[in-house]
């Protein structure tokens, strides 16, 4: 009941919370099913779910190994298993990483702020310039600027993460000098305050650059489209009869209803994102979750890697709930309700 | 037959298409010529280790950290790169095919089923479950395609059903169904044919990611250990990326030469079958 009037007093202040709730609520079966997922894909792996969970053969003591076996009741049958495991992860309860020495949440956690450091950033800047060139090209349809940035969106496109990264390494890095080849600060430096933030960018500008370019060339071709669909539209035309500039009409009127594909784009792109961060963040030893991935990769840890892959499916549904809410935001015909 | 004669001839006015379209064949032709140019194994070690290309007039393109001949690496990879690209696509397209088709003509209960499951794999990072497949199931061929054609047909599925949905209540459709057409045979020979185009678009697409995919997977150490690819030189390159970075960029521009063709060839083929949008 009490529960029940703060979500009202809550709705009274914020109208939209009750909207984040049932969204919340509309993800839930979708967590368990990942759960789900995880679980069969514990199955699959070689070995009994205690072996994988202990990290690796010969990494955890037979006394570990037993308690786990009967602590999973791995002589239950499938079905009370899978019960078992989807309880422990709604208790957020990822298991214990021997690789490590450390819970595997604690581990993904603790990478967690580096990774999304690194994919707001990207996102953002690719957002932004995508958006800027799409409008761009749009106003110059087939002309010369049009087909330049066509031409580079594509190649960005084309281009494989990690070839663009190396490049970077070797012209601003080895080259120039101007900037760290990786990490996410100078190693031996204990900089605080304003000297620890350019530092921190300083250390994320590649990367960032790198995961960006992928992304910005997406959005630009996307921003083209969009825009030239949205120019083509009675309303614009009447905008024009009553004689405001192309200027005003760009950035007033088409603008703002152009941006939902893009939007759209956004939610869908963030896996794919945290999948670029994986050969980003090994290609310049950036501290997130993708370095944690390869290290896990590297050294066969799959409960770790099971965990990550939960951690960040999270992340996309947060991701998606937060796009919804943009949605109703940039359109508000959109009802939140439904 | 003149609408496949009206459509080559929209495809060879797109500049851009013919450029991705000769691109394309000269690396048809290198994966072709691999076994004639190189008849020697491209695993063996021939050269002085981390030879730079032009540092020997016998190995243009010097070699990588355990003396293997980077130019015969490269022509024997776009066989391989170039073979988990195809296979992973049909792959792709067999599940992505089945599961648009099956939503899109029955709707109701199986489209509800079958677009959850897609949106599960479309939340789920692709990449991040693709990583996970192969280490679970141990790298190899077989896993590899498997595991690229797993995260990769939910695109494909959510396309046909969109396609069957809006060809499903056409007039031939229901010519078929009068003519007492079976479910099975209104699929195949009604509604999927005309489907086509879409598919085919997004197929060559398809084959460029799921090469970038296999280059990433080996980029990571997630590579078939018997089979070359240019992602297998890549993953060996790593290891030395700042000192002889060339190893690993060589094959890195013959995926973006690879991608960027297919890219064009796809976009040719998409304004080429919807010739409506091309002044756009």
């Amino acid at each position: 009941m009490r529960g029940f009037a703060s979500i009202s007093a809550l709705s009274r202040h914020f109208p939209r919370s009750h909207y984040v709730l049932a969204r919340v609520a509309k993800s839930i079966p979708v967590f368990l099913a990942i759960a789900v997922c995880n679980f069969i894909l514990l199955k699959l792996a070689p070995g009994d779910a205690a072996d994988v969970l202990a990290g690796e053969a010969g990494s955890a003591t037979p006394e570990y190994l037993a308690a786990l076996k009967s602590q999973f009741g791995l002589d239950q049958p499938t079905w009370a298993q899978l019960a078992h495991y989807v309880g422990r992860l709604l208790r957020l309860d990822l298991g214990w990483s021997f690789r490590n020495n450390q819970g595997v949440l604690a581990l993904i956690l603790e990478r967690l702020p580096a990774t999304l450091l690194l994919m707001i950033g990207a996102l953002g800047l690719a957002f932004i310039l995508g958006a800027a060139l799409g409008v761009l090209a749009s106003r110059h349809v087939n002309g010369a600027l049009d087909n330049l940035i066509s031409v580079v969106a594509l190649l960005f496109y084309a281009t494989p993460l990690f070839l663009v990264g190396l490049g970077l390494i070797i012209v601003f890095a080895v080259h120039l000098g101007w900037l760290p080849t990786g990490g996410l600060t100078t190693v031996g430096a204990s900089y605080t305050g304003l000297r620890f933030a350019v530092d921190v960018a300083l250390h994320l500008a590649m990367p960032l650059v790198t995961l960006a370019l992928f992304f910005l060339a997406l959005y630009a071709r996307l921003m083209r489209a969009s825009m030239l669909e949205v120019f083509n539209q009675d309303y614009v035309t009447t905008a024009r009869a009553k004689g405001l500039s192309e200027g005003r009409i760009t950035v007033r009127h088409v603008l703002r209803n152009a941006m939902m594909p893009m939007v759209t784009m956004l939610g869908l792109q963030v896996g794919t994102l945290l999948g670029g961060s994986v050969v980003v963040e090994t290609v310049f030893a950036w501290p997130g979750i993708g370095r944690l991935a390869f290290e896990a990769v590297m050294s066969r840890d799959l409960n770790l890697l099971l965990g990550i892959l939960l951690i960040c499916s999270v992340v996309v549904i947060m991701a998606n709930i937060l796009v919804d809410l943009a949605y109703a935001w940039l359109d508000p015909r959109i009802e939140l309700a439904r | 037959m003149t609408g496949a004669l009206a459509f080559c001839r929209r495809f060879a006015r797109n500049r851009a298409a013919l450029a991705g379209l000769v691109l394309l064949l000269a690396i048809l032709l290198m994966a072709a010529l691999a076994g004639v140019l190189f008849p020697d194994d491209p695993w063996d070690m021939v050269a002085q280790p981390l030879l730079w290309p032009g540092q020997d007039g016998e190995y243009p393109l010097g070699s990588d950290l355990m003396g293997r001949d980077l130019m015969s690496g490269l022509f024997h990879g776009a066989r391989v790169s170039l073979a988990f690209g195809f296979t992973a696509t049909a792959a792709a397209l067999l599940i992505g095919v089945t599961a648009g088709a099956l939503a899109g003509y029955y709707g109701g209960l199986v489209d509800d089923v079958l677009m959850r499951i897609t949106e599960l794999f479309q939340t789920v990072p692709p990449f991040i479950l693709a990583i996970v497949l192969v280490v679970i199931l141990t790298p190899s061929a077989l896993t590899i395609v498997t595991a690229i054609a797993l995260v990769s047909w939910p695109g494909v599925a959510r396309l046909v059903r969109a396609e069957f949905l809006s060809l499903r209540g056409r007039e031939f459709v229901q010519a078929g169904v009068v003519l007492g057409m079976g479910d099975a045979r209104l699929i195949l020979t009604q509604i999927l044919p005309n489907a086509l185009g879409p598919i085919i678009v997004s197929a060559s697409l398809m084959v460029a990611t799921s090469i970038l995919l296999e280059a990433s997977l080996a980029f990571l150490g997630l590579g078939d250990p018997n089979l070359m690819s240019w992602g297998t030189i890549i993953g060996a390159g790593r290891d030395a990326l700042r000192s002889a970075w060339y190893v690993a960029a060589l094959p890195g521009a013959a995926i973006l030469v690879t991608v960027l063709a297919f890219s064009l060839v796809g976009e040719g083929l998409n304004d080429a079958l919807n010739p409506r949008l091309r002044n756009r």
